[in-house]
């Protein structure tokens, strides 16, 4: 993995390109979000989801299907989970008045299959706390981007505190969108993910924003575009060496961190990859269409003397 | 920034050296000792086990207060010379008509601080109820803080009975909490199937033993159906003894046909009221409801004057256990709603925590590998530093006996991966001096000072992020923000702090070779 990085890259000439290619990536990122949805989880949605084991290596998927759907459960989803004979169910009613409810459904798939059945995890959420679910997961998202907002908007100018929250909003909506086209669910850990997202690009961001500030104060007759490919070249190893570290312990999260964490992990590789592009492509570029000069940083210079 | 005095050295390795101790005590097996027995939890995700959410239904209960108020309030209107009009309760508020002169008498006494039937609260400023009058028609509803006095009690009683409930069947260190003003949150480690408790919060056991009517008399009577069978008897209103009158309840077998029954004890109180009735009324069926279904409902044939009997049913001896358990532990005072189920069988667990060891293991390795191969000997220090924050934040985490969960696992490995970029940033900048810098003392020494914004600001933006999950998280994803948070804390401790000091080592050692990083 030995990249010589070279030390005077100009950034800014693709910032057109990528920029329309960002766009690009929204728009649909954003249309496919609208037009097919997002599969939410029971977390979200309600319902019953169950991790079945099934002892009898013979049975295959759509004998399952079958007998659930037998049992008139309304919607159901059966789909391979992990380990050969792992299969996760979705059920959409969740009929958490009757206590047998599990228990009859464990019995009538044991006599339908003639196999054992381990019921490994259950999870069952009725509406009431699937709705408050998803309010405080939006709720949270919205309040870090807030945070962030204002954190940055503290510590920096505006412009940057405005670039900032376009890069992270950027990759909030990309990765979004991928789970979207993917049909993968979003589910409580999901939300968690984005969450850090949001820090974690933030985060690469604020690394760049803060050698650019440093920078306008040392070099006081150069332009902005300049001053970004300066900070973005002198910032550049930092930025890869981070995001292939945190990249390693995601990916090693992916392929070894059991079935549940997939979810998790894929949604932060994907977010990791997309902030560090947004940072030097999306949150810089706006520094320099909002025209940040050097004059925008002086003031702070007069503040803190 | 490369000069650290004698003080600040001891209390870095003081610390080190106290959280490697209680890091440590993870491995200790001891549960007596109020210090050794400190250890990192193991979620319900890790170790197997059942959490459920459970919602009081409050507005049996409500509906039951207003009642009496509304024989309150009849007694009150009769007492004061009132005239009132179709007085009756319907949709949780009480309803009459009053003529106006007879409205200002209402008003006066309803709105007297101490009147007893509408309560006024000191603490919330509030009466208990609130009226509104249209043409005459007078409207009285639970006022809000009313409604919060009745929420609050009921939930602190049925708490009460939950936790009596879920004590009886014993299982392993239980955790039952409230959750706003009328949840309750209950954790059940290593239960595998939570069906029995589930049926026995599902029931409010409410035990009533009341006189069959001989003939249909509709208006001191209801119609109710047993248990098991479509049959139905008509049961007088009038409740003999209830189950608050018993002491004790168990399951026995009846020694004459070997059917299982439960046995029970009357107070003083219960004994006495149901030898009286029973005296009265040998040759009558007295029954014995739970729940508004008829258990069963045998022929008096003597007078019962010692207090104990038994009631037969269809019972297996499971099911008279679990009669005479809610019997002991009493009626829960509203039914219980149960909104949320999770369980995570013992064996998931056990393969979750051997995924999340393997990937930490694995993740660690990488990071490790990949620093020394970039940055060789300062790439030691970085995983000096990594090693120790690690450490740190196992120790930290077994000081707050933390709960560790599959996510929080997660988050650990995500410190770790990014725990490092503290030092990344650190040795660029480092690298970068070095290049206008002759001295390295002075290229590490601005290097560590010059990177400290970026880093402080850094770390405070995933901060951010890890404290709005901790508040608005819920289970095992709050897991995840504990061991992020914590860990970015750590971060900051291995890195300004004891990194830097093997920093000045190294600086020390290489201070007249011209070094390259």
């Amino acid at each position: 993995m030995s990249f010589k990085i070279p030390k005077d890259i100009k950034f800014s000439n693709y910032y057109k390109k990528l920029n329309i290619f960002s766009l690009i990536l929204i728009i649909l990122s954003i249309s496919i979000i609208l037009i097919k949805g997002l599969n939410l989880g029971v977390d979200f949605m309600g319902g019953t989801l169950i991790e079945v084991r099934v002892e009898n290596n013979t049975i295959n998927i759509s004998e399952i299907r079958q007998s659930l759907l037998k049992m008139k459960l309304g919607d159901v989803n059966v789909k391979k989970f992990g380990k050969e004979n792992d299969y996760l169910v979705k059920i959409e009613t969740t009929n958490l008045k009757n206590s047998d409810f599990i228990q009859s459904i464990n019995n009538k798939l044991t006599s339908d299959l003639g196999s054992m059945i381990n019921f490994r995890r259950v999870e069952n959420v009725g509406p009431k706390v699937s709705s408050e679910l998803l309010k405080a997961g939006l709720l949270a998202i919205s309040l870090s981007l807030a945070a962030m907002l204002f954190y940055i908007w503290i510590r920096f100018e505006w412009q940057f505190s405005l670039a900032a929250i376009a890069a992270i909003v950027h990759d909030v909506i990309i990765t979004v969108g991928i789970f979207s086209l993917l049909s993968y669910e979003v589910n409580l850990s999901i939300v968690a993910a984005v969450l850090t997202i949001v820090g974690y690009s933030m985060n690469d961001t604020v690394v760049i924003f803060d050698r650019i500030r440093e920078n306008l104060k040392k070099y006081l007759k150069i332009t902005i575009s300049d001053i970004s490919n300066i900070s973005t070249n002198e910032t550049l190893s930092r930025t890869l060496i981070t995001s292939v570290t945190t990249l390693l312990a995601l990916f090693s999260i992916y392929f070894f961190g059991g079935s549940i964490l997939k979810g998790f992990s894929f949604a932060m590789i994907i977010g990791v990859i997309v902030g560090t592009y947004s940072s030097i492509f999306v949150a810089t570029p706006i520094l320099k269409y909002t025209n940040v000069k050097q004059k925008t940083v002086q003031k702070i210079n007069e503040e803190n003397n | 920034m490369l000069y650290f005095s004698k003080i600040k050295l001891f209390i870095i390795y003081f610390v080190i050296f106290i959280l490697t101790i209680f890091a440590s005590l993870n491995l200790v097996n001891n549960k007596e000792n109020f210090f050794l027995s400190k250890k990192i939890n193991l979620g319900l995700d890790l170790q197997g086990g059942s959490y459920l959410l459970l919602e009081v239904d409050s507005k049996p209960i409500v509906n039951q207060y207003l009642q009496q108020k509304l024989i309150e309030l009849r007694k009150n209107f009769k007492k004061n010379k009132i005239k009132y009009q179709n007085l009756s309760l319907r949709n949780q508020s009480i309803n009459f008509l009053l003529n106006d002169n007879d409205i200002k008498k209402f008003e006066e006494f309803f709105l007297n601080k101490e009147n007893d039937i509408n309560l006024y609260y000191d603490k919330y400023r509030s009466y208990e109820l609130d009226y509104f009058i249209e043409n005459g028609l007078i409207k009285i509803k639970y006022s809000k803080f009313g409604l919060v006095e009745i929420k609050n009690s009921t939930l602190k009683q049925s708490l009460e009975i939950v936790r009596r409930r879920i004590d009886e069947v014993g299982t392993n260190e239980p955790t039952i909490i409230r959750r706003g003003n009328d949840r309750i949150l209950i954790e059940l480690p290593g239960l595998e199937d939570p069906n029995r408790i589930k049926k026995l919060l599902g029931r409010t056991a409410n035990l009533t033993f009341r006189l069959v009517s001989k003939e249909d008399d509709s208006f001191g009577s209801e119609l109710l159906s047993f248990e098991n069978t479509d049959e139905k008897l008509n049961v007088n209103k009038r409740v003999v003894v209830g189950g608050d009158n018993l002491i004790n309840a168990k399951a026995a077998y009846d020694n004459r046909n070997n059917e299982a029954v439960v046995s029970f004890t009357f107070d003083r109180v219960g004994a006495k009221k149901f030898g009286r009735v029973t005296s009265d009324n040998i040759g009558s069926k007295i029954a014995i409801i739970l729940d508004k279904k008829i258990i069963s409902a045998p022929v008096v044939r003597e007078a019962i004057l010692s207090g104990s009997g038994q009631i037969t049913g269809d019972f297996t001896f499971q099911s008279a256990t679990d009669l005479a358990l809610l019997l002991r532990s009493g009626a829960l005072p509203a039914p219980l709603e149960i909104i949320e189920e999770r369980t995570v069988g013992p064996d998931l667990g056990e393969d979750s925590i051997k995924a999340g060891a393997i990937s930490l293991v694995i993740g660690f390795l990488l990071v490790i590998f990949y620093m020394l191969y970039k940055y060789r000997q300062l790439g030691i220090i970085a995983d000096l530093a990594l090693i120790i924050n690690l450490i740190l934040l196992v120790g930290i985490l077994t000081i707050l006996e933390a709960t560790l969960t599959l996510p929080g696992i997660a988050g650990i490995i995500l410190t770790v991966g990014m725990a490092v970029d503290a030092n990344v940033l650190i040795f660029e900048r480092i690298k970068e001096e070095l290049k206008t810098e002759n001295s390295i003392i002075h290229a590490f020494d601005s290097g560590y000072k010059r990177a400290q914004s970026a880093v402080l600001d850094a770390n405070i933006t995933t901060l951010i992020s890890a404290i709005i999950l901790f508040f608005l998280g819920s289970g095992p994803v709050k897991g995840f923000a504990v061991t992020l948070g914590i860990g970015i804390l750590t971060t900051l401790f291995s890195a300004y702090l004891f990194a830097r000091h093997l920093s000045s080592f190294y600086v020390m050692k290489n201070k007249d070779r011209k070094i390259k990083l």
